[in-house]
């Protein structure tokens, strides 16, 4: 009975990849524009609508729609009930769907071509702003029923364990509903009424403040899913169990309760907040790494139990002897290669001080596409292969295309993004479409903008092999039965679990309380200092 | 709550590099004095070229009683204003600067002398440059189609 949110799960996953794949032959043509070497197809207007539908398809669209889907198939799988409202949930994803073409005709026509971060005040057409809210106004009406599925459940199973996968989803709803109010307060407070010529002009500070407030913790529900496929999904299907469940919950509620509050390192060479907030920021913003060392350290134990349970001998022999004709397995262990390697400048990008060095050049733009379209995403494609046979009840057309894909995929986004940390450190901007500068500083650059076609147009073959698979399983051979009960199970599954381990109202006040501090603060001073306001500006 | 003592040794780990991170960026700021840079200051982008220090003919290097030089400088679409900017090498030079338009970024690669030009605010940096030669300012916050224009020259001189 509860299978029947399977097909609302499906349609948010499909528009979810077939939005990757439209935004990965963009990357490829921005590669290609931004290198100078193809004169021919230069242009400083399709560049910039480019950038803009690339970031908003990837960052905004992508995601959004992965998670709902994964959502509503963890809640329905774990919990072994239907959703809390199966037609809300359809609502929801058309509410987000005409919000998503609502914003990309504007994007797609050049009329806002003002990137994913829409700093005003550059101003693009209403519909840009309007249509982005209702992608996520669509979002919140999923964290709904994630939320009230947890209640119900929590309510007709009283004293028991929530699922490990569905303690994760929820604290993500949590998470977003939290975290989307900054850029929520900017579009209705803001952007859509001075869009619309309601107002006259707009405070740019404080419209990047409130930006910030979404635009850290909006990559951690990016994340939240990966890191829950690694911990309920990945050990399972490796041949092994998961290290701990409650290491677990602990990361889940670590990233619930740290990842809000701590937007700041995004305005660290912004004029218009002061030293002490953002070093408060900073704090928060190395306290966020511990969840992420924690999962790490979990995923890795999980990972070479199983590879020992295959026979795996001595200090390394584990990682030979784990399966790596699956897909989920080569995905995991890649990710979690990425995210070391990523998270390494994440450090340097989070430092109060170091960070002057590198901020908003390419080195930016290497680092974000490592951690999420190398780490988040590699586990978005490893988790559709791994739910394809229970939604479509078919077989995955090829494991091995699949498996060879993510191979693609890891290599594509290291020749990608190490070339993108060295173009920073050699001091060029992130955002250009050219490089119309002094000779003896772009000469320098030459090889590496070589590199980066390369790994752009790997990216798109891999790209268009997963969306192939996809099609293909379509029509292959259909399955006796498909489980939905392969969760991983813990080395010590929990029989019980502390009170604030199994909810979240500790975890609400704690960031309640914190965001007073570390946004309500710096929010009122902006109000009384009432900066003079910016009139709209074209691009 | 099950917690395997492997777990608890890497939570050490955890916290050790957490603790020396946080202490070596706190001793940086609290000793070195060194911060990004936080000047909160509200300027109106409508009026600033009338009159005041963002004036035309106020822009550019100035040397305070002290000996050091304060650089005044405007990003506009599509440069930094003036274009050209001249200052001694070792000498602590203090930026300010702003923008009449839109948001725009100031780097000048290989060196910390970097900020974000917010309209409504005045962005100030504090540095020192230690290498007498011909660098560039280059805005690094998407401004608009022609951003990959916008890029003035800078000029550190021998001292005297």
């Amino acid at each position: 009975m509860y299978n029947k949110s399977k097909s609302v799960a499906f349609a948010n996953l499909w528009v979810a990849f077939a939005a990757f794949f439209v935004a990965a032959v963009l990357g490829l043509y921005q590669v290609m524009e931004r290198s100078g070497l193809f004169p021919e197809i230069e242009s400083h207007e399709l560049y910039f609508a480019s950038v803009s539908t690339h970031g908003v398809l990837m960052g905004f669209v992508l995601t959004t729609f992965f998670i709902m889907g994964f959502g509503y198939y963890t809640a329905t799988a774990t919990l072994k009930r239907p959703l809390w409202s199966p037609g809300l949930a359809w609502v929801a994803f058309l509410v987000a769907l005409g919000g998503t073409v609502m914003a990309a005709v504007p994007l797609l026509t050049g009329q806002a071509s003002i990137l994913y971060t829409f700093y005003p005040p550059l101003k693009a057409h209403p519909a840009f702003y309007i249509g982005a809210t209702l992608l996520v106004v669509g979002s919140w009406v999923w964290c709904l029923e994630m939320i009230m599925s947890v209640i119900i459940w929590k309510r007709e199973n009283p004293g028991q364990v929530v699922p490990l996968a569905m303690y994760g989803t929820t604290a993500n709803a949590i998470m977003w509903l939290w975290t989307s109010a900054g850029v929520g307060i900017e579009m209705l407070f803001q952007l859509i009424p001075w869009s619309l010529g309601l107002m006259d002009t707009v405070d740019p500070g404080l419209a990047r403040t409130l930006f910030s407030w979404t635009l850290h913790a909006i990559v951690y529900f990016w994340l939240f899913p990966a890191y829950i496929a690694m911990y309920t999904i990945l050990p399972k299907v490796a041949g092994g169990r998961l290290f701990s469940d409650e290491m677990g919950r602990v990361a889940f509620i670590m990233l619930l309760v740290i990842s809000v509050p701590i937007g700041f390192h995004h305005l660290y060479m912004d004029p218009q907040q002061s030293a002490g907030f953002k070093f408060l920021h900073m704090l928060g913003t190395f306290g966020v790494a511990i969840p992420t060392l924690l999962t790490g350290f979990t995923v890795l134990a999980s990972m070479e139990g199983a590879g020992r349970l295959r026979g795996g001998k001595g200090l390394f022999g584990w990682i030979a002897a784990l399966d790596w004709k699956e897909p989920m397995v080569v995905a995991g262990m890649m990710a979690l290669f990425m995210l070391i390697a990523g998270g390494f400048g994440g450090m340097i990008n989070a430092s109060y001080q170091m960070n002057t060095l590198v901020h908003n050049t390419q080195w930016v733009t290497g680092h974000f596409h490592l951690i999420f379209a190398g780490t988040t995403v590699i586990m978005y494609l490893a988790t559709a292969y791994h739910l394809w046979p229970k939604l479509t009840g078919r077989r995955l057309a090829s494991r091995g295309m699949a498996v060879f894909q993510l191979w693609l995929w890891t290599i594509g986004m290291l020749v990608l993004t190490l070339p993108w940390h060295a173009l920073g450190l050699l001091g060029q901007p992130r955002r250009i479409s050219s490089t119309p500068y002094d000779s003896p500083l772009v000469e320098q650059w030459g090889p590496h903008e070589l590199a980066m076609i390369v790994g752009g147009a790997i990216l798109v073959v891999s790209a268009l092999l997963f969306v192939l698979n996809l099609l293909m399983s379509q029509a292959s051979k259909k399955l006796d039965s498909v489980s939905d009960d392969d969760w991983a199970v813990a080395v010590y599954p929990p029989m019980s679990v502390p009170k604030p381990m199994n909810g979240f109202a500790l975890w609400n006040g704690i960031v309640a309380v914190w965001m007073v501090v570390a946004y309500g603060i710096p929010i009122v001073q902006l109000l009384i200092l009432d900066a003079p306001g910016s009139m709209p500006w074209g691009y | 709550m099950h917690v395997d003592p492997l777990e608890k040794k890497w939570m050490y780990v955890i916290g050790f590099m957490t603790v020396v991170m946080i202490a070596s960026m706190a001793y940086a700021a609290v000793a070195l004095h060194m911060h990004p840079p936080s000047n909160v200051e509200a300027i109106d982008p409508k009026t600033l070229h009338l009159s005041g220090e963002f004036a035309e003919d106020n822009l550019g290097a100035t040397t305070n009683p002290d000996g050091s030089i304060t650089v005044r400088m405007v990003a506009a679409r599509y440069s930094f204003y003036p274009q050209m900017v001249e200052v001694p090498v070792d000498t602590p030079v203090n930026f300010r600067i702003t923008s009449p338009d839109v948001l725009h970024g100031v780097h000048v690669p290989f060196s910390n002398m970097s900020t974000m030009v917010v309209p409504g605010y005045i962005s100030e940096v504090n540095t020192t440059f230690r290498r007498v030669g011909e660098a560039q300012f280059l805005c690094n916050e998407y401004c608009g189609l022609g951003h990959d224009y916008m890029w003035s020259k800078l000029k550190v001189v021998p001292k005297g």
